[in-house]
């Protein structure tokens, strides 16, 4: 019985990890780019929830939708200032750009949050189900069905609809896209504020259950590496997969080794991957 | 730079304790002194991996750890003089080096970065959990020393010039690199791989040769790091920021130049104390929060680091007096 509570926790979180894992996939798959400061997006969007609550207050739909909202903003801004100019620089200008963002992001979050880990008010939302012997937290269990959800919907937009055929053009060959009609910066732009909102939401919903402070980015960085590697680059429904893959290798991990083994399996299973098969599980050969 | 120039540098850092000993604050400079050189030794020999060859890890602060750890390690088991865990903890680099190249080699660009990272961050929280490495709380050296072996000395100048001997090498060997088969083919794999292997180049081979040149001489940064400090822990030996004060160190100054190194750490070692002088326990988070601004600035508007400016202005200069002379 506590292993199927092991289970169905580690895929709650792992639904989690897929929807910034798929904003961290949406950019690669576009322009070759690893955002490494895409932790310091979900570490922000905490905070952003946390101000949302204290400041205006209301349930999780607002302060998700502020923390979508706000680093959306955050991305398109950054794009513009910094990724638009830097994409055309060379290789080592691509890599310190993030990483310096990063550590711009997560030491100015210590500045003006300080370093010690806070949560949400309680009040916001609380609460367990009881379902066959196993305990849902309701907070754990509405994360994880909205993260999956999203995840989804980002799916349909990129699939489905004639924005996302737009991104997709770009992704495709942004010279052929420019002769159908189709701005590259700005979809480019869009595809930036789309991943860092994804991972804005994530992390507004990991708010809910988990204690954080400015350091929690480093990790989810790495997570999110991970499961893009394993989902294959670039793809969305293979971050999905992934993300709930490795929610449950690092639950049970945890479980059978100890908790402070369940970042070592998963950067383990990462440098075998990239080893073995850095396609990724989904990906071409 | 032109003999001359290397002559007033040589000087220049061979008379820096005795020009600031006058000083009211002489033991505070001279122990900047010694951590700009170290600094320096970090970022060079990250260069020649990162800036030279064009691969940029961020997992050098395994070799960096290795080197420190090795070291102390002896000394906290064995009681043996740290000195002797110095080539000790060259040979696990080089170990290290040889294992993690292996699978990491074939990742390009972005996944290369990637994959150090996440190797680096595996062993920091391994050895942050192995009791015989002394866990989280990390490992001491010999609190006052047994003889001139243990090197422990309670003025920085010693500490300054057996780091400007290990500099001078380094950058010898470099420089030597330069002008070398090696070099050149290094040039041409940061040039661009793929262009590199199809001339010819044996890519693989020379990358692994620029990284065992590279971790061994990290591992040294970290040996002496370890021995003037007399400690490490997981964090001041293997955590990421380690990699990332290399990187930056080398990208401020001029990645893939012989001197740029020296200069990245001739402006931010003394920025850093500065920072953690004026704002005290809470400055050591400002000071990255300016680290963070400098290499988002550098990648933005200076990618070549400050030498390059130097150069292009310098160039500039001369273009503008040839056309003087020119008119006239």
């Amino acid at each position: 019985m506590i292993l199927l509570q092991v289970i169905v926790d580690g895929l709650l979180l792992g639904a989690v990890y897929a929807l910034f894992s798929s904003g961290l996939t949406l950019i690669w798959g576009m322009m070759n780019f690893i955002n490494f400061a895409h932790g310091e997006f979900v570490m922000l969007g905490m905070y952003v929830a946390l101000l949302a609550v204290t400041w205006i207050g209301g349930g999780p739909v607002v302060f998700g939708l502020a923390a979508a909202l706000g680093l959306f903003l955050l991305g398109v801004v950054i794009y513009f200032a910094l990724i638009r100019a830097v994409m055309r620089g060379p290789m080592l200008a691509q890599i310190l750009s993030t990483f310096g963002l990063a550590l711009l992001l997560r030491y100015a979050a210590f500045w003006v949050f300080s370093p010690n880990f806070v949560t949400l008010p309680r009040s916001v939302l609380s609460g367990t189900l009881r379902l066959d012997g196993i305990l849902l937290s309701v907070p754990r269990l509405a994360a994880g069905l909205a993260a999956a959800a999203l995840t989804l919907g980002m799916h349909l937009l990129l699939t489905r609809t004639a924005l996302g055929s737009r991104l997709l053009a770009v992704a495709e060959d942004r010279d052929a896209a420019t002769l159908m009609g189709i701005r590259p910066d700005r979809m480019q732009a869009f595809a930036w504020g789309l991943a860092a909102a994804s991972a804005g939401i994530a992390g507004a919903l990991m708010a809910i259950s988990f204690p954080f402070s400015p350091a929690v980015g480093e990790t989810f960085a790495l997570t999110a590496f991970v499961v893009v590697t394993l989902g294959g680059f670039g793809s969305v429904p293979g971050a999905m997969l992934a993300g709930l893959l490795v929610g449950l290798i690092q639950g049970l991990s945890a479980y059978w080794l100890g908790p402070v083994y369940k970042d070592v399996v998963v950067y383990g299973l990462f440098v075998a991957l990239l080893w073995l098969r850095p396609q990724g599980l989904l990906g071409a050969a | 730079m032109t003999r001359r120039g290397w002559v007033v540098l040589a000087a220049a850092l061979l008379a820096y304790p005795w020009a600031v000993a006058g000083s009211d604050g002489a033991a505070f400079l001279q122990d900047m002194g010694a951590l700009v050189l170290l600094a320096a030794i970090g970022a060079s020999a990250w260069n020649i991996l990162g800036g030279y060859a064009g691969q940029i890890s961020v997992g050098h602060a395994m070799f960096f750890g290795a080197g420190a750890y090795v070291p102390l390690l002896v000394y906290q088991h064995w009681q043996a003089p740290p000195l002797l865990g110095v080539p000790l903890g060259v040979a696990a680099s080089l170990g290290i080096a040889l294992i993690v190249g292996h699978p990491t080699f074939r990742l390009a660009g972005h996944y290369f970065s990637m994959a150090t990272i996440a190797v680096a961050e595996l062993v920091r929280i391994m050895v942050g959990n192995w009791d015989f490495l002394g866990a989280a709380i990390g490992l001491q050296g010999p609190a006052t020393g047994r003889g001139w072996y243990d090197l422990t000395f309670r003025s920085a100048v010693p500490y300054y010039y057996i780091f400007l001997a290990v500099l001078a090498l380094l950058l010898a060997v470099t420089a030597q690199m330069q002008r070398s088969r090696l070099g050149y083919y290094l040039h041409a794999i940061g040039a661009g791989e793929r262009a590199a292997r199809s001339l010819g180049v044996p890519v693989r081979r020379y990358k692994l040769y620029a990284l065992l040149l590279s971790a061994g001489f990290t591992s040294l940064a970290g040996s002496l790091y370890a021995l003037k400090t007399g400690f490490v822990d997981p964090d001041s030996g293997l955590g990421i920021l380690v990699s990332v004060q290399m990187i930056i160190t080398a990208a401020l100054g001029g990645a893939g130049t012989l001197l740029g190194p020296l200069l990245g750490a001739a402006i931010l070692v003394p920025l850093q104390t500065a920072t953690n002088t004026w704002f005290g326990g809470g400055g050591s988070g400002l000071t990255y929060v300016i680290y963070g601004g400098v290499i988002v600035l550098i990648a933005r508007f200076e990618p070549g680091g400050l030498l390059e400016l130097w150069h292009r202005r310098a160039a500039a200069r001369l273009a503008r007096r040839g056309r003087v002379r020119h008119a006239a």
